[in-house]
């Protein structure tokens, strides 16, 4: 009657371990883990729920944790998929990079923020604190609030590589895990100024233009605005079964159809040296 | 008889269960901490006010000061709150009413954090940022949702050790003469007071051990703060942002924070250990 | 002695502050789960319980993060009982006071103080990267096992000390071995205390959000075996209420996770009172 009574006790362990043995052989049909960008991971998210629709029985779990976190994901095995909104690091090379789609990256500042625009070096200078009250660039004389990614970002690291350069991003911006989060703190403070993927602006924030070009899809296929890193999805190999499956779906014209109506911007690959910022 | 010898031993065994994962979450934190700790020199490490990890910087003591802060604010807020509360339940108010409240405030001990940080985003943080400046996501966010997220924790315990007083204490002090208020005050909190330590230490270890709540609500920049209005990051918090995706010299210093994390929760339950001993004996 | 202000008046005055402060402390603490109750509480509908999330949290419900929930929590209980009633069956069965025991008893004091994400740190680093068991319900209700020990070897500690010795003696009066008295007599009387140890754990397992998101990913589709990561309750709240995907999501999410505390809570309590009575 008790809880571990008798020789009940050490059917426990027993029964665990069976259990375990039991379900390790349905691993291989686990299902798909794509893990990395929380830029792409709500565009792979969608794209994941499509085509779960019409393959009921397949799985595919997107998480997120950040660029850097999916591409050693990819390589521990820990996934199988690795989502990164940033370029291959000479060091990351040997894995297997497809670009599935491009992203801009957007400036964002309050609704109520009076400003419509800044030059590249009025960006340089306001996210290394150089600059550090809104009425030093015409506005009310609030101090900026500077929200920045976390280290690991793709997106970060590409801001830093294209709008940065070698400047560093100040040590006073406050640091959120995500687009959503930087979004989510900029739509609630008038005086914050973040950085977001162009696709996950909404009504609650406003896209700066930089160098008087605005971030349009119109202006990213014209390479007028020239923020832009590719989507890539990341794999330890060549990829098969299900991971294949699920690419080449994406890199069909209904995939590509769901990303650019998500604001994304289809492929036309960029040549690599327009990407770096010209400092 | 064999069997019973064979039954002691696997329970000797089952028993070293709890001491054996300390030493593997020991072990496994410090062989990925201690080698970067010593890398970068320990002193570099604890006492370097810049964390750059891409410019292989890796300066964790503004995160120490952050811990520091919002730990000691959430003290100031839940400790005389805190204590007011359990001298409330258990002195002032009819013992009805007082076994209704006691379940209510267990209850509120076992709210997961993040609701309590999700309060503090809606609800403190435009508060501040707007009748205080700032980016509202600050220290002073954090210490008071912390203060009211430890609070549970101090009252039970505090009111516990008051409740378990000698009758002959209260009756003694007022057959004396003395007024309720001075019983209370002179009497009877001075009696309980390894137990009202115990509860200050109890929430101390789970104020620096909270990570959800204070990233939502701290605002995270690594720099060292000058006021309580700055935004911040606390040793948890620095470890719970940046170790999704972090690897090699990255990972390790996270680990070495934790190791640091480690360290000064020892240090805070032996306290509460050797107190309770104390009060026990 | 002081007589400006009589003592009347300063323990009238002590009083009142003392009221002022509880009273208004109570007030705001429960406000809290008011608040997130009134505005959760009405989104609650049966479809919500049933449906999976979709739209990345903005449509659909929280079913599968009631099953990775229920999952997590069930793993966590199934490893820590034995090994956490056995624990407190041998420090009071088989053993005095002794060096064994103090070291036991170390061990488990410390591992209650340790943090949640130094958990998440050791179940990220030794279940899902060592052993190789990737974002999983098995990574993460192995690391919420260890979180919840302590807790349960107390609580089954103080249960087992409960059962007055004169059971144990009859028992041995009638021959009976020491295991056998453990197994009939002292178990079954122990055993509302147990089970208010383990209510306790899962109360915990159901709120822990940093060592989840760190062991069992944060994926929000179904699961399909132990191996597929999933997002639990507290986890789909934070990300909800973090990025800002839904506000009437995130309150409806938060309330239910607030009753869902409050009724593992209430059956602890009965417990305890049940438990009392018999005693």
């Amino acid at each position: 009657m008790g809880k571990a009574s008798g020789t009940r006790g050490a059917y426990w362990p027993v029964l665990f371990i069976l259990l375990t043995l039991l379900l390790s052989c349905q691993r291989q049909q686990g299902g798909l883990s794509v893990v990395g960008s929380t830029s792409v991971e709500p565009f792979a998210e969608a794209l994941a729920e499509e085509y779960m629709i019409h393959h009921q029985q397949e799985k595919i779990f997107v998480q997120g944790g950040g660029s850097s976190a999916g591409i050693q994901a990819v390589r521990t095995g820990a996934a199988e998929v690795g989502m990164s909104s940033r370029n291959l690091l000479d060091s990351e090379k040997d894995l297997v990079a497809v670009p599935i789609i491009y992203d801009a990256i957007a400036v964002i500042v309050h609704p109520d923020n009076p400003l419509k625009g800044l030059t590249l070096e009025q960006v340089r200078k306001i996210f290394s604190a150089e600059l550090t009250r809104w009425n030093e660039l015409g506005g009310r004389k609030h101090p900026i609030t500077l929200v920045t990614r976390e280290e690991g970002s793709g997106t970060r690291e590409a801001f830093q590589k294209m709008i940065m350069g070698s400047t560093e991003i100040s040590l006073s911006a406050l640091v959120q895990d995500s687009n959503g989060a930087i979004r989510q703190v900029v739509a609630d403070d008038r005086n914050a100024i973040g950085y977001i993927s162009l696709g996950l602006v909404n009504e609650r924030v406003r896209a700066l233009a930089i160098d008087e070009i605005e971030a349009s899809v119109e202006n990213i296929q014209q390479r007028r605005y020239k923020i832009v890193r590719p989507f890539l999805f990341v794999f330890k190999s060549s990829p098969q079964g299900l991971a294949r499956n699920f690419l080449d779906y994406i890199l069909s014209p209904a995939g590509q159809k769901l990303l650019v109506q998500e604001g994304l911007v289809s492929m036309n690959p960029l040549p690599e040296s327009r990407k770096e910022a010209r400092r | 008889m064999f069997r019973e010898k064979v039954l002691e031993k696997s329970f000797l065994l089952i028993a070293l269960s709890s001491i054996s994962i300390l030493a593997l979450i020991a072990f496994f934190i410090f062989q990925q901490g201690i080698p970067l700790m010593w890398k970068v020199g320990p002193n570099s490490f604890l006492l370097g006010d810049r964390w750059f990890p891409s410019k292989e910087s890796f300066g964790i003591f503004p995160m120490i000061v952050g811990s520091f802060w919002v730990t000691l604010g959430s003290l100031v807020v839940g400790v005389p709150l805190g204590v007011a509360c359990a001298i409330f339940l258990c002195e002032l108010t009819p013992p009805a009413i007082a076994m209704v409240l006691r379940p209510m405030i267990q209850l509120l001990a076992a709210i997961p954090s993040v609701i309590y940080g999700f309060w503090g985003l809606i609800v403190l943080v435009p508060i501040i940022r707007d009748s205080l400046g700032g980016p509202g996501l600050s220290i002073l966010a954090g210490s008071l949702v912390l203060g009211i997220m430890i609070l549970p924790t101090i009252i039970s315990i505090a009111e516990d050790s008051l409740r378990a007083l000698p009758r002959s204490y209260k009756e003694g002090a007022l057959s004396l003469g003395a007024t309720h208020w001075q019983t209370i005050w002179r009497v009877l909190l001075p009696a309980a007071r390894s137990g009202i330590a115990s509860s200050v230490i109890l929430g101390m270890g789970r104020a620096i051990g909270e990570t959800m709540a204070m990233i939502m609500i701290l605002g995270n920049a690594a720099q060292m703060p000058h006021s309580i209005l700055d935004s911040a990051r606390t040793l948890t918090t620095n470890i719970g942002i940046e170790m999704g995706y972090a690897s090699g010299d990255h990972r390790q210093a996270l680990f070495a924070t934790g190791v640091v994390l480690f360290f000064i929760i020892m240090a805070l339950n032996s306290l509460a250990l050797f107190l309770s001993r104390r009060r026990r004996a | 002695m002081r007589m400006r202000i009589s003592r009347h008046h300063t323990q009238a005055l002590a009083k009142g502050v003392i009221w002022v402060a509880a009273f208004s402390t109570l007030v705001v603490m429960f406000w809290i789960l008011y608040q997130v109750l009134r505005e959760g509480l009405p989104r609650l509908h049966f479809e919500f319980f049933l449906q999976a999330p979709r739209q990345m949290g903005r449509a659909g419900g929280i079913s599968s993060t009631i099953i990775g929930t229920i999952a997590l929590t069930i793993v966590a209980i199934v490893i820590a009982t034995p090994l956490g009633v056995g624990t407190a069956i041998f420090l009071r069965e088989y053993t005095r006071e002794s060096r064994v025991s103090r070291v036991i008893r170390f061990g488990t004091d410390c591992l209650a103080g340790v943090p949640s994400i130094i958990f998440g740190l050791f179940g990220f680093v030794f279940f899902v990267i060592f052993l190789g068991l990737g974002w999983s319900i098995l990574s993460g209700g192995l690391t919420l096992a260890t979180m919840i020990l302590p807790t349960i070897i107390c609580t089954a500690e103080e249960a087992i000390k409960a059962v007055p010795y004169t059971y144990r003696e009859a028992s041995f009066a009638l021959g009976g071995t020491r295991w056998q008295t453990i197994r009939k007599m002292v178990l079954p009387n122990a055993l509302p205390g147990i089970l208010t140890g383990l209510l306790l754990g899962v109360g915990r397992s159901v709120g822990e959000t940093a060592a989840v998101i760190l062991t069992a990913g944060s994926s929000f589709i179904t699961p399909g075996s132990l191996f597929s990561p999933i997002r639990t309750m507290a986890v789909h709240f934070y990300i909800l209420a973090r990025e800002g995907i839904s506000m009437e999501m995130a309150y409806a999410t938060g309330a239910a996770l607030i009753l869902l505390i409050l009724a593992i809570n209430m059956a602890a309590n009965w417990l305890m009172y049940r438990y009392v009575h018999r005693a």
